[in-house]
């Protein structure tokens, strides 16, 4: 019997949930007027009921958006100062970039090149902690420039109007940015690459199995196997429903994405 | 049926006919109608001779005799007279219009080619059943005159090859909010084809003289719409267009001649911002690159568009103290609709362009870095993801 780790607990998984929705939400809502010009903007526009309710919905979304990242930040603050969890700030378990990262980027280059062994990765990647942190980035750029373009006049009682001309173009590559890089790179990290197609449904389901963990995360598992938490921990297999949800789920935003890159591909050839 | 009309014909003016020697008396209406008043009465081609009394008299002309017009019938003296008459001519009573018309586009193009079917004074008005104007039943009437004029100008097979691409105007102008006044609502004070271009001495645009050339437009429109006429010929546009430049617009470039819609018509009011942006392409350039002009190039027309910070018919250039956009009226002019914009508000850039340094340098850099941040980001995971796929298919093929 296949053991299985718990990597996301429900908490996560509904905060990663409500992060899909609403990026998708953004995205679907906010391209149409970064693309005004483009045939299918104002189809896409005119599916949401029209430009008006586009900007409510992606308002909306924003908000959403907002709430789970300050979510996020409350919980990772209770951990730390409330319960005293030092290790998110350093070593094994934690998404702060680390030395190893620099030498575990390098050696997994070298066997891009044709080296024998992957690195042995930790509990969190490099590339997955560039995930991660870019969405701390992309909140500040998009949610600061956002929330300028939504109350302009309040950020004119104490800023310049050209912080407007900047919030703009700002907010747009920036948007480009992210759901270029969610939609194509994390899409292919996560799912699409060979190793995992058509999907990885850990982040639905919250379980990793023991095989993977020892294939995909060497380091993390020798460590759990010499501490005895790999057996200790071991949750059990995820529910077939749980599964079925995360394919269904994982497909629709897979499919939506890469439809949406699609239409900026054609947005920015034909411009 | 034929052979008995003209038998009979043939018999009652011969009954008519004047005793030989003397200087034969004009035939009077009632002689005339002895023939034609049979509705099955025709030339030797088929086509009918047939007038209907009670139609002409009737008409404005119902008073004259048939001679008054066909003059060379007055010293006919062989009966059934010739087929083909001489040209009735209206100058013997009407000078003044005939005059004018021979100076007309229509005179113009029958006098150039022989093969023309320009209108000539029956084609308007008719002929035995002519109306004045005032009457509801003339062709002439305010309310009928574009179906008039349109019998001609929306049928390709009438108009001449140049101008067969404007035989949508007729239709055009009935979809107008001229044409919706006038023809649906059958209001009076809305314009006819003839408020504009006038009846009789009607000239192309080309011709300095028409009242629609694009020096007289403002002018024709003028006629009901004073208060705009006053404010646009103060405006940069009236002037310019006044001094005969042939760039400015005059009110017809924005608003179309025939297809005139309301102001408040979101479709045009879409429309016109690239009407604007056909002579200012750089300014409709950066327009589109702002939130305004993004929305509304999608589709939605309650953010701003050239008028509502430039104004319409009163455009002022901004280094001109009564432009909307000169600096002492900015926060007047973004407050109407950022209501608490302030001084702060104002050094906002509608017209910012990321790629002008000197114009916008804090956006030129911003524009700049986030260009690079693309541009490494994804060249560094597009080759990361590219060389991952490929090793990823190998260790696959190899078992691993």
């Amino acid at each position: 019997m296949t053991r299985y780790q718990q990597r996301f607990d429900r908490f996560d998984r509904g905060l990663h949930g409500f992060l899909m929705l609403s990026f998708l939400g953004l995205a679907l809502t906010g391209l149409p007027l970064l693309f005004a010009d483009s045939p299918w903007a104002p189809a896409i526009a005119a599916v949401f009921g029209g430009y008006a309710t586009t900007g409510l919905l992606h308002r909306i979304f924003a908000v959403i958006l907002i709430a789970v990242f300050l979510t996020h930040v409350t919980r990772l603050a209770r951990r730390l100062f409330i319960r005293g969890e030092l290790g998110i700030l350093w070593g094994p378990r934690s998404m702060v970039p680390q030395p190893r990262d620099v030498t575990d980027m390098i050696a997994h280059f070298r066997w891009f090149l044709g080296g024998s062994a992957r690195p042995k990765f930790e509990r969190y990647t490099y590339w997955e902690k560039f995930d991660y942190w870019a969405v701390f980035w992309g909140m500040g750029i998009i949610g600061g420039s956002g929330l300028m373009l939504w109350f302009p006049e309040l950020f004119a009682r104490f800023l310049p109007g050209w912080v407007f001309n900047i919030a703009l173009v700002v907010h747009g590559e920036e948007a480009l940015l992210a759901v270029g890089f969610i939609f194509t790179i994390h899409f292919f990290n996560g799912h699409l690459r060979p190793e995992k197609f058509p999907m990885d449904t850990v982040i639905f389901t919250g379980r990793v199995s023991e095989d993977e963990l020892a294939h995909e995360r060497r380091a993390e598992y020798e460590r759990l196997a010499a501490t005895g938490e790999l057996e200790r921990l071991d949750a059990g297999p995820p529910s077939p429903r749980a599964r079925r949800m995360g394919h269904i789920i994982g497909t629709a935003a897979v499919v939506t994405g890469i439809t949406l890159v699609i239409l900026i591909t054609f947005a920015l050839l034909t411009h | 049926m034929r052979l008995l009309s003209l038998l009979l014909t043939l018999g009652l003016c011969a009954a008519a006919g004047p005793a030989a020697g003397q200087t034969p008396p004009a035939p009077t209406t009632e002689d005339c109608l002895a023939c034609h008043e049979d509705a099955s009465a025709t030339r030797a081609d088929g086509t009918s001779v047939a007038v209907a009394a009670n139609v002409f008299a009737d008409s404005i002309h119902g008073g004259l005799a048939c001679v008054d017009c066909h003059q060379d019938l007055a010293a006919q003296t062989e009966w059934p007279h010739p087929e083909k008459l001489g040209k009735v001519n209206c100058a013997t009573c009407h000078e003044e219009p005939v005059a004018k018309y021979g100076d007309s586009v229509h005179a113009k193009a029958r006098r150039e080619h022989p093969e023309s079917k320009a209108a000539t004074c029956v084609d308007c008005h008719g002929m035995h059943d002519i109306k004045p104007s005032a009457e509801p039943t003339s062709r002439t009437y305010h309310l009928n005159l574009p179906e008039t004029c349109g019998r001609c100008h929306a049928d390709v097979k009438v108009m001449p090859a140049e101008l067969r691409q404007t035989t949508g105007i007729v239709a055009q102008f009935q979809d107008s909010t001229h044409g919706k006044a006038l023809m649906k609502s059958g209001l009076t004070v809305a314009p006819d084809c003839v408020d504009c271009h006038n009846s009789h001495d009607i000239k192309p645009p080309s011709e300095p003289a028409s009242t629609v050339h694009r020096q007289n437009v403002p002018g024709t429109c003028g006629k009901c719409h004073e208060g705009i006429r006053t404010q646009f010929a103060k405006s940069i546009h009236g002037t310019r267009l006044a001094a005969g430049s042939v760039e400015a617009p005059a009110c017809a470039d924005c608003h179309t001649a025939h297809g005139v819609t309301r102001a408040e018509n979101p479709t045009w009011r879409l429309q016109v911002v690239e009407e604007c942006g056909l002579c200012h392409v750089d300014k409709l350039q950066t327009y589109r690159d702002t939130f305004h002009g993004q929305v509304t190039a999608l589709g939605f027309e309650r953010v701003a568009k050239c008028s509502d910070c430039h104004g319409a018919h009163d455009i002022h250039p901004m280094r001109d103290p009564a432009s909307r956009v000169a600096s002492a009226n900015l926060v007047k002019t973004c407050s109407k609709c950022h209501e608490n914009a302030n001084d702060n508000f104002v050094k906002y850039d509608p017209h910012a362009d990321k790629h002008d340094r000197e114009r916008n340098p804090t956006l030129y850099y911003s524009a700049r870095f986030m260009g690079l941040l693309l541009a490494g980001t994804f060249t560094f995971f597009g080759v990361h993801t590219g060389l991952w796929f490929m090793r990823a298919l190998k260790a696959r093929k190899e078992g691993r």
